[in-house]
């Protein structure tokens, strides 16, 4: 009788700076399947990880909203590509982590992928649809132009792919860098997706996923002083996200609140997630000979 | 040879100050239940009126005027609204030298800025956004973009009216209502509006002005059945009202502090940019969120630039804010006064190099030289705090770079100037500094039509042009 063959287990890490660095803490936490049974200990973030994960994305935003938006509209695209390319991992994940059927996982991995596309074609649109020229009552050229707000935190949804993607593509398609807390009750599957943002010519630091408890790691998010913006979509304790909109306040960072309900991320998005995270910048320069 | 200006003070009989004012609720001007308070001539500290201070009670009706008001205002079709708008920016231009007056006797700026800056761009507005009040659908936010109700306002004392055109006009035009509080130094020609709303015959409740002190605003931002808030002023108070509306559905818009570098390049205009320099700082006593309080010079134009600049401010003429001639007027209260004057104290404490032109000052009301500090390093607090008074603090640098490096050193991000006669090294500065405004060859200009308001602790959302109008709104259903 020939021995079954053993599995190869994945060991899961944070995203850090285009590295997958285990917590300086040491710490790591039980990650069940959906029937309950053991699948990996994940990274448990601390404090220190979310401040690692600022310092990276500080680093990589001149780079990123350096880039051309044409460029970050193709590298956009490669991940959906490279996304799309893994469906069948990703199906399987879902599956095995979130207990949907096959049937329906597809769904999530497929509408990830095109929100991937969709996003993607904005990064050169963007600008024309919320910037313009001001018709200004003198001799003067006037225009407004968004542009990135910088360092944004996000406290990703439930949802572990479709959710995470839907929160992510926006904030990064404009030129911001992002310190993406990934969902406490299904965080494999962030890092899951980190490995294609790695294959997928996104540069290191752009985005940086942290596995671990949104009770401790957000609040470090939310007050610290080189974060431009956080993006609540993921929090569900009302108390902790008016902590976490006060410490905010800080340095007025930008605060897009939590939704009273988890929404769905199968309707077609507005442009609310871009606009959010973008400054709208006016030039002005006299007219003369 | 010396030449002598003889006094050309506009007249003051076109206002007629009463001796104590009311608030305005729901049309009416109605007692006040907190402690009354005056307010004076910063330039002559006489005392111009007595003011009601609005309570929580007071703040309360207000609020309930407004709302009252909402239904009817915002399901007016917007072609009826405008006509309101457009009715109030031609009381106001009809009316002009009397706010004008108004305006430079209660706030102390001189009268040619009231009258030929802020009165008409405070028409400007009303007429802009008049306008948007029926095409509201082309704004940006959908077909059937919606108001988001009573806005509670808040507004500071260095443009009372213009600051109150801001507020105002936008929040009317997409259908809400308003409960404004102007400041506590600057209430009279707010209580003038009211007059020019009840000329237009604006439904009552539409327009709601409260005096009073912080309190009153506090009690205002944090009514729970205001929807919007709107706030100029300094960036503690923004901050606080950020964290006193977390956990809400208020929508906020923080208009706050800034400490702006004006960057002069080695190629720059220089006689024109000394002029933009002047206006950058001295405009309105420097009492500018936005004024160019940094002057960044490039190293081997520093020397030549800072004796035109001396000679220029020797020419300034400190005094009489109602006379035609006078160019720095009175700063605004004793409060800011000393705060002008203690930070001054500590740039030279700190070891920086002060100077002001020879200038006699009026022996009443409260006066601040026009004032450049050089040999400022970035860690002094006058090149760290906004100052709000004519202070200019002067560093250097070598290049571009360092230039962006300094100008960014700062938590502020409101507004920067770039001179230089190169036009692809202004689109890189521009490109670069982290600052919603950008003056290129020119400082402190301000139009309806466009957007104004801060990066990082300056505050958030727009004011003015489609991005400002999109602040009064949420997308339809």
């Amino acid at each position: 009788m020939a021995a079954s063959r053993v599995d190869v287990r994945k060991t899961y890490k944070l995203y850090i700076g285009g590295a997958f660095p285990r917590s300086e803490s040491g710490r790591s936490f039980v990650v069940n399947d959906a029937k309950g049974k053991f699948l990996a200990n994940a990274s448990l973030a601390s404090r220190k990880d979310a401040r690692d994960a600022v310092v990276a994305a500080r680093k990589a935003v001149p780079g990123w909203a350096g880039r051309t938006p044409y460029n970050r509209g193709q590298i956009l695209y490669r991940i959906a590509e490279v996304l799309d390319s893994r469906g069948d991992q990703f199906v399987a994940e879902l599956v095995r982590t979130e207990g949907v059927t096959a049937a329906k996982a597809r769904t999530y991995v497929e509408a990830a992928v095109d929100r991937l596309v969709w996003y993607a074609g904005w990064a050169d649109k963007i600008g024309q649809v919320v910037g313009n020229a001001n018709p200004v009552s003198g001799p003067f050229f006037n225009l407004s132009s968004p542009e990135p707000t910088g360092v944004v935190a996000v406290v990703a949804p439930r949802g572990p792919l479709l959710g995470l993607v839907s929160v992510l593509a926006p904030v990064i398609v404009t030129g911001n860098t992002a310190v993406v807390l990934a969902s406490e009750a299904h965080p494999l599957t962030a890092i899951t997706l980190a490995e294609v943002l790695d294959a997928s010519d996104v540069p290191g630091g752009v985005v940086n996923i942290l596995t671990g408890t949104v009770s401790e790691v957000a609040p470090w998010l939310a007050s610290h002083m080189d974060v431009n913006a956080i993006d609540l979509t993921g929090v569900t304790d009302p108390e902790l996200a008016t902590d976490l909109e006060r410490a905010a306040a800080d340095n007025l960072k930008r605060v897009r609140r939590a939704p009273a309900t988890e929404p769905d991320w199968l309707a077609t998005p507005g442009i609310d997630r871009l606009t959010d995270f973008l400054e709208i910048k006016t030039v002005w320069h006299p007219i003369g000979v | 040879m010396n030449f002598e200006y003889a006094p050309a003070p506009e007249s003051r009989a076109i206002v007629d100050i009463k001796p104590s004012y009311g608030l305005f609720i729901d049309g009416e001007f109605v007692d006040g239940h907190g402690h009354s308070f005056k307010t004076v001539n910063p330039a002559t500290e006489e005392t111009l009126a007595e003011i009601a201070e609005a309570d929580d009670a007071d703040v309360d009706r207000a609020v309930k005027a407004a709302r009252k008001a909402f239904r009817g205002w915002s399901r007016m079709p917007g072609k009826e609204r405008a006509k309101y708008l457009f009715r109030i920016a031609r009381i106001i231009q009809e009316r002009s030298r009397e706010l004008a007056v108004l305006e430079s006797i209660d706030n102390g700026k001189p009268i040619k800025e009231s009258r030929d800056v802020d009165v008409p761009i405070v028409a400007a507005h009303f007429f802009y956004h008049a306008g948007w009040a029926d095409k509201l659908e082309h704004a940006g936010l959908g077909a059937n973009p919606q108001p988001h109700g009573v806005a509670g306002q808040v507004i500071p004392w260095n443009f009372p009216l213009l600051m109150l055109a801001w507020k105002i006009a936008p929040a009317l035009a997409c259908g809400n209502t308003v409960v404004l509080k102007p400041a506590e130094t600057t209430p009279l020609t707010a209580l003038l509006f009211a007059e020019i709303c009840q000329q237009a015959d604006l439904p009552p409740g539409v327009v709601n002005i409260v005096t009073g002190a912080g309190g009153t605003g506090q009690a205002l931002v944090s009514h729970p059945d205001v929807d919007k808030v709107a706030f100029t002023g300094s960036t503690d108070v923004g901050k606080a009202i950020a964290r006193a509306i977390a956990g809400t559905d208020k929508k906020a818009t923080l208009e706050l502090g800034g400490k702006a570098a004006n960057i002069l390049f080695d190629d720059a205009p220089i006689d024109q940019a000394v002029e933009g320099i002047v206006s950058g700082i001295f405009f309105n006593q420097g009492h500018v969120c936005c004024a160019g309080s940094r002057l960044l010079l490039q190293e081997s134009v520093a020397d030549e630039v800072m004796a035109k600049l001396k000679r220029r401010m020797g020419t300034l003429r400190i005094g009489d804010p109602l006379d035609k001639n006078t160019d720095i007027g009175a700063i605004n209260s004793a409060e800011q006064l000393a705060r002008i004057r203690a930070l001054a104290e500590i740039g030279e404490d700190e070891g920086a190099e002060r100077w002001s032109p020879p200038c006699e000052l009026p022996s009443s009301g409260f006066w601040f030289p026009p004032t450049v500090f050089t040999g400022v390093s970035q860690a002094h607090r006058i090149a760290r705090e906004e100052i709000f008074g004519p202070v200019l603090s002067v560093l250097t640098f070598r290049t571009p770079a360092e230039a962006v490096e300094k100008a960014n050193n700062t938590p502020y991000g409101l507004s920067a100037g770039v001179w230089t006669e190169k036009g692809s090294r202004i689109l890189f500065m521009a490109d670069r500094l982290k600052a919603g405004v950008v003056w290129a060859n020119t400082f402190n200009k301000f139009d309806p039509a466009s957007p104004f308001g801060g990066y990082k602790e300056s505050g958030y959302g727009r004011e003015g042009g489609r991005q400002g109008l999109a602040s009064y709104l949420k997308a339809g259903a």
